[in-house]
């Protein structure tokens, strides 16, 4: 990667860690940062000529994303809440793929984390609310881990490709999920809806203080600096980059592949099944259907934005979280139909994509290193 | 129990016609995969191109009247987006995995955007052939109602296996998926043999969305296809990229996916969501036991990233 001279000595500037080490990793930093923002900028200009095909003002458009994601403290608040769950499914993708793996099936690993977190707080009526909340994070990281794991052992063991398997493992655990909401864990008492009991309003995990946004935020920031200390800072983490980068390098000095997949994916599956506790925890109160509402796919979005590096997710799913916040808004004063999100979304992970053919080429980035 | 004459017999009796009539999306897909795999190219967007397909096709068949245009016109959006698949996986470093996981997304919000307004309406279907006349059965009738586009389908797979093996095309498409290297050294621009393939695989892929909206459920709405666009691409996989398997293992899929419904005709409720992620759970089983980490499948393309 060629980089500014003159952009590295800002960085060395303003840098408040200015060691070599900070500077390999951050030196290219300027375009990690320019071009993923200049796709987000083209895609959003885009996204703003397709509302206006359809009759509406574009300027419109951006003023009320902008009102509805980070306006007011309200939505910044929403924002907040949105990006929670985000940061955790898209360690999900950014964790494998550190070992070159492609996971997509994030929404799985959270699903099965809310039915594991869910059936650990039913199973536990009467125990301290303390002890109840320590159980499903456990049976939320376990199940999600689990259910990844199987994705890497099927792609180490029997050399099924994870992508796919990963995917179809989301469509089993959506029919697992309904069953067991419909059927065994059904409370009986949820009509319309079918849904498991109630955790019970003292297990919630609440709010951090002065807001209305929940603890999951939290968890969701601790996992994504630990992801981050575990890749870029531990020896674990430079052997499974270097199992990334070279795989056949890797085995020959003697690093063993199989285990590195199988812990990376199921502390990636981990990472979903806290989200799902979460959503639990912190938002449903039980398991339903309302639990698969795309934030596992949203997560490769954001895996993908943040160019799989577990400490950028955290802004760029306060973004992501934003835009999907600023939903609402759009439906109610645009007019614009629910799925307009979901449009935008894929507009910027097309953008996203095709700027990766930028890296490395644009001219007054070069310098004359 | 529906009719007392045939009793379980029932169940049998409409997996063979769900065979028929679920396996046609599967087929067309992973015909069309089947050609842009061979190219050397993986598109993961065809769950998107199938969303799309079916939106298109009905809203046509809605405005035209026609619903032979819906279908046209589900094959020329698939087209459109098999292009923009290929187009930015030209560019130099673009992965064909991710951009396709990208396409999944926005061929499916865009397909619910502008399918908003044509859920309430109701578009002329596509006509089905009645070769269940000679019977009194109606179960018998119902499940011999064939639609003319899984006829097409059927006569694509030995066509595509035909033209793979002795057209010019088969063989150029059968090139850059094997040796980019020689096929450019042939003269010939891997790149506009890819996007072409990923456009008629595309093209077919939106065919068997319309079929989706257009027959058989046979209505727009979003919960209309749930990953049978990438249970389709997983299927090219242990077909072995060969069209005549693609063929039996779409029959066997729609097989699958219709043993839910077909056990909920009988009564038998409970498990209703388990019958239905069959076709997943099947596809998962059938990829275990043919992958194997020792060897790279037989019949892979050599320039496929998914295999390597």
């Amino acid at each position: 990667m060629t980089t500014d001279a003159a952009e590295t000595v800002d960085a060395v500037a303003v840098s408040p860690a200015a060691d070599p080490g900070f500077l390999q990793r951050y030196g290219t930093s300027v375009e990690y940062i320019l071009i993923p923002g200049a796709a987000l900028i083209a895609a959003l200009a885009v996204f703003g000529l397709f509302v206006f095909l359809f009759g509406k003002n574009p300027l419109n458009l951006y003023y009320y994303m902008y009102q509805g994601a980070f306006g007011t403290w309200f939505s910044w608040q929403n924002s907040l809440t949105r990006a929670a769950p985000l940061i955790l499914t898209a360690l999900c993708t950014a964790l494998p793929a550190q070992l070159g793996m492609v996971i997509i099936g994030g929404e799985g690993a959270l699903l099965i984390g809310a039915l594991a977190a869910t059936g650990a707080a039913l199973a536990l009526p009467s125990a301290p609310h303390l002890v109840v909340q320590f159980a499903m994070v456990c049976a939320g990281m376990l199940g999600g881990g689990l259910w990844i794991m199987l994705s890497g052992g099927l792609r180490q063991y029997r050399g099924v490709n994870e992508t796919i398997s990963s995917l179809l493992l989301v469509y089993i655990a959506l029919a697992i999920l309904n069953h067991l909401v419909e059927g065994p864990m059904r409370d009986p008492a949820s009509l319309n809806k079918p849904s498991t009991p109630e955790i019970g309003a003292a297990n919630m995990i609440g709010s951090i203080p002065g807001t209305d946004v929940h603890w999951g935020l939290l968890f969701g920031v601790i996992a994504a600096v630990a992801s981050y200390i575990l890749i870029y800072r531990t020896t674990f983490g430079f052997a499974a980059r270097v199992a990334g980068g070279n795989i056949r390098a890797a085995r020959i000095v003697g690093l063993n592949v199989g285990r590195l997949i199988m812990t990376i994916c199921f502390l990636a599956g981990a990472s979903a099944g806290l989200a799902g506790m979460v959503e639990v925890a912190a938002v449903e109160g039980r398991a339903n259907a309302n639990l698969a509402a795309g934030y596992g796919f949203t997560g490769i979005l954001v895996a993908f934005l943040a160019r799989q590096n577990p400490l950028a997710i955290i802004p760029v799913a306060i973004v992501l979280g934003g835009i999907s916040a600023s939903g609402g808004l759009l439906q109610r004063r645009l007019g614009l139909p629910d799925a307009s999100v979901q449009v935008l979304q894929g507009i910027i992970f097309v953008f996203v994509l095709a700027s990766d053919a930028l890296y490395g080429r644009i001219g007054f980035l070069k310098g004359k290193t | 129990m529906a009719d007392g004459s045939i009793g379980l017999w029932t169940v049998p009796l409409a997996v063979f016609g769900g065979a028929i009539r679920v396996s046609t999306p599967f087929l067309f897909v992973s015909l069309g995969e089947c050609i842009t795999e061979r190219s050397g190219r993986i598109n993961l967007g065809l769950e998107g191109t199938l969303v799309m397909g079916a939106m298109s096709g009905y809203g046509i068949s809605y405005l035209t009247g026609s619903p032979w245009l819906g279908v046209l016109a589900a094959g020329f959006t698939g087209a459109l987006l098999g292009a923009l698949h290929a187009g930015i996986c030209s560019l130099p470093r673009v992965n064909d995995i991710a951009v396709g996981i990208a396409l999944m997304l926005l061929g499916t919000g865009l397909a619910f955007f502008l399918g908003k307004p044509l859920i309430e309406p109701t578009a002329p279907r596509l006509p089905a052939i009645d070769f269940g006349w000679w019977s009194d059965i109606a179960q018998v009738r119902a499940a011999l109602r064939i639609n003319v586009l899984f006829l097409i389908g059927v006569a694509l797979a030995p066509i595509l296996f035909w033209a793979f093996r002795t057209t010019r095309w088969g063989l150029l498409i059968r090139t850059a998926g094997e040796s980019s290297d020689a096929a450019r050294a042939m003269g010939y621009s891997v790149l506009g043999i890819r996007l072409r393939a990923t456009m008629v695989g595309g093209f077919l892929a939106g065919i068997g969305g319309s079929f989706l909206s257009l027959f058989y459920p046979g209505s727009w709405n979003e919960g209309l296809s749930s990953g049978q666009g990438i249970t389709a691409v997983a299927l090219v996989i242990f077909a072995r990229w060969n069209p005549m398997l693609c063929l039996w293992a779409s029959l066997a899929f729609g097989g699958a996916a219709a043993l839910g419904p077909a056990l909920q005709s009988v009564g038998v409720t409970s498990g209703y969501h388990l019958f239905n992620a069959a076709p997943y759970i099947l596809t998962l089983a059938i990829m275990i036991i043919t992958c194997s980490p020792k060897r790279t499948l037989t019949g892979a393309p050599a320039e496929l990233s998914i295999t390597r």
